[in-house]
């Protein structure tokens, strides 16, 4: 259980993530805000409660590996890992800049980012190679991927589920940030992930489905890895792609564009700062 | 070739742990030696070539060194995004070995014929792309390859190729190795069809001619210095590659002397901008498409005379 403190001040991070997010794209009006503003809560969950991962020393060998394989998100995650301390927080106005500290896809270049990504599929792959090599080894950190709906398209994001599943690595934990809207429409029209749960249990994964933007669900969802012994872990976190902003909810255009000049002040109104 | 890679592999492996095997279902007859004296540190991820390189990728960021094995194109093309973003962006140490590079699986047809993977390997930064022509030279590049930090492609061959070298060599990536002196003219090969062109310095001797025969084993990083040298000290320069006309062996030092403003009577042999559309052996097909020892003795006379 949350506290009301807790709860209040996840929702602070998850405003700031946000706003940050708007700030950083409309910088060099950029795009892909909606896709970050849709992990916002679940990064505050993972960041603050889940990850064992420490800003001073962000290559500890005993940190939880995390890799963001929609890297196209990567505003949302620079927002909270300046927030945590991983490097200074006037990097994030550097976004998307020459010679900026923090280019448009998530960079390994930037301390604490154990991976970069920008094309779908890759990121499954790569923490399946970690959790293996973990497993074997006897470690006892968990292995993360955070990814989109485009990236369950992906053939190389099916090739790691059914290895995943086949090497039982129960310290491996994927989850959907399942915001259903994809580059070029709503996922249902494009490629219909469901019965997704369903379709996942088959694949030998145990699977939790959840409110992507429920701070207890997420926290409970994730209080206890694995999920089943002996199974990768599957989260089905349901989510509204740009979240926060009305003109950006649930639309295909927020894959795109920031939010314009014009529209930045209703923005941070209706976020609150 | 084949079967001296797999044995030095596992000769190394004995003593270094960081080795890992990433295997897509193919090796069959000669890996089995490596996952079963590693089985923790051997993994056939199924086909799924994609995949194998991302689990690599993985494995080897934790601080091993992988090895990724198939033939022909399946571990290069088939996941040339995973070994450029993945692997060669991050610099990790992930070795993608072919086996049976150029025509090597001849009658098995053109998905089977490794013939742009020079050329494509060579371009991506951090990339070392290797090529051994014989034995000698395929056990040197493979403790070379593991020593290396880094990304390596390694182009290994197929069957019992005959010996270049007599004797011991002196094997570092990057550093080509003479052969046979020669002053007439050199012939620059790289991997297993380097053994042509040194059959067809031994046909040119016959004539009259010296030729230098160079095993260029290392495409990227070339030798520039040796290129160079040959330039300035021999008539001309014949290339020899089991690969495209473009972008592979004969690119690289075309663009070589290019650059170092030399000018000389220049010669490259391949595949010339072509798909294999016919049917035969390694040999018929080398043959065939102007790689015996005969057709390179020619180009050379010809380009001298």
């Amino acid at each position: 259980m949350l506290t009301k403190k807790q709860i209040c001040d996840f929702e602070y991070l998850a405003v700031k993530i946000r706003a940050d997010a708007v700030m950083m794209t409309n910088l060099q009006h950029s795009g892909h805000v909606g896709s970050s503003l849709s992990m916002a809560d679940l990064l505050v969950v993972l960041f603050e409660k889940v990850l064992n991962v420490a800003p001073k020393n962000p290559k500890g060998p005993n940190r939880d590996r995390f890799i963001l394989s929609k890297g196209h998100a990567a505003a949302g995650l620079y927002s909270i890992m300046a927030e945590k301390g991983f490097f200074p927080k006037d990097w994030l106005e550097t976004y998307y800049c020459d010679n900026g500290k923090l280019c448009g896809h998530i960079s390994h270049h930037v301390p604490g980012v154990e991976f970069s990504t920008g094309s779908l599929g890759h990121g499954l792959p790569v923490t399946v190679g970690m959790a293996l090599d973990g497993k074997r080894k006897g470690k006892k950190h968990r292995v993360f991927c955070l990814m989109s709906d485009g990236d369950c398209n992906e053939g190389s994001t099916w090739e790691a589920i059914m290895l995943a599943a086949q090497h039982k690595l129960d310290n491996l934990v994927a989850i959907v940030d399942y915001n259903k809207v994809q580059a070029l429409g709503f996922s249902k029209d494009v490629i219909n992930l469901e019965p997704f749960a369903e379709k996942m249990n088959l694949f030998g994964w145990a699977v939790k489905e959840i409110d992507g933007h429920n701070f207890e669900q997420i926290l409970d969802s994730l209080s206890i890895i694995p999920f089943v012994k002996g199974k990768p872990s599957f989260l089905i976190a349901h989510t509204v792609k740009g979240k926060g902003i009305s003109c950006m909810e649930n639309t295909v255009a927020s894959h795109y564009k920031c939010v314009a000049d014009d529209k930045l002040e209703d923005a941070y109104k209706e976020l609150g700062v | 070739m084949r079967s001296v890679f797999n044995k030095t592999l596992l000769e190394i492996a004995k003593k270094d742990k960081r080795i890992n095997m990433v295997l897509a279902d193919i090796g069959y007859g000669e890996i089995e030696p490596f996952a079963q004296a590693f089985p923790d540190r051997f993994i056939n991820v199924g086909v799924a070539e994609q995949n194998m390189t991302g689990v690599a990728c993985g494995i080897a960021m934790e601080g091993n060194i992988a090895i990724t094995y198939s033939i022909a194109n399946f571990p290069t093309l088939r996941c040339l995004e995973q070994i450029r973003n993945d692997v060669c962006y991050h610099n990790v140490n992930v070795k993608i070995v072919i086996i049976g590079g150029g025509l090597a699986y001849g009658a098995l047809g053109v998905s089977h014929q490794s013939t742009e993977d020079l050329a494509i390997m060579r371009a991506l930064p951090d990339m070392v792309v290797v090529a051994p022509a014989d034995f000698v030279e395929a056990e040197a590049a493979t403790y070379a390859m593991i020593e290396h930090q880094g990304p390596v492609y390694y182009r290994c061959g197929y069957k019992k190729e005959p010996p270049l070298h007599q004797g011991r060599i002196d094997f570092k990536f990057g550093k080509g190795l003479i052969a046979k002196e020669g002053k007439d003219i050199t012939l620059i090969g790289t991997g297993t069809i380097t053994y042509h062109a040194y059959q067809a310095a031994e046909l040119l001797k016959k004539q009259g001619i010296n030729a230098r025969v160079v095993s260029m084993h290392t495409v990227k990083p070339i030798d520039k210095d040796l290129i160079i040298d040959c330039a300035k000290n021999t008539g001309g320069i014949v290339t020899v590659e089991e690969h495209q006309i473009t972008g592979g062996l004969g690119g690289a030092v075309a663009e070589v002397l290019s650059e170092a403003g030399v000018s000389i009577p220049f010669k490259r042999i391949g595949l010339q901008d072509s798909y294999v559309h016919i049917v035969g052996s390694h040999d018929w097909l080398l043959d065939k498409f102007g790689f015996s020892p005969e057709n390179i003795a020619k180009t050379a006379k010809g380009l001298i005379k």
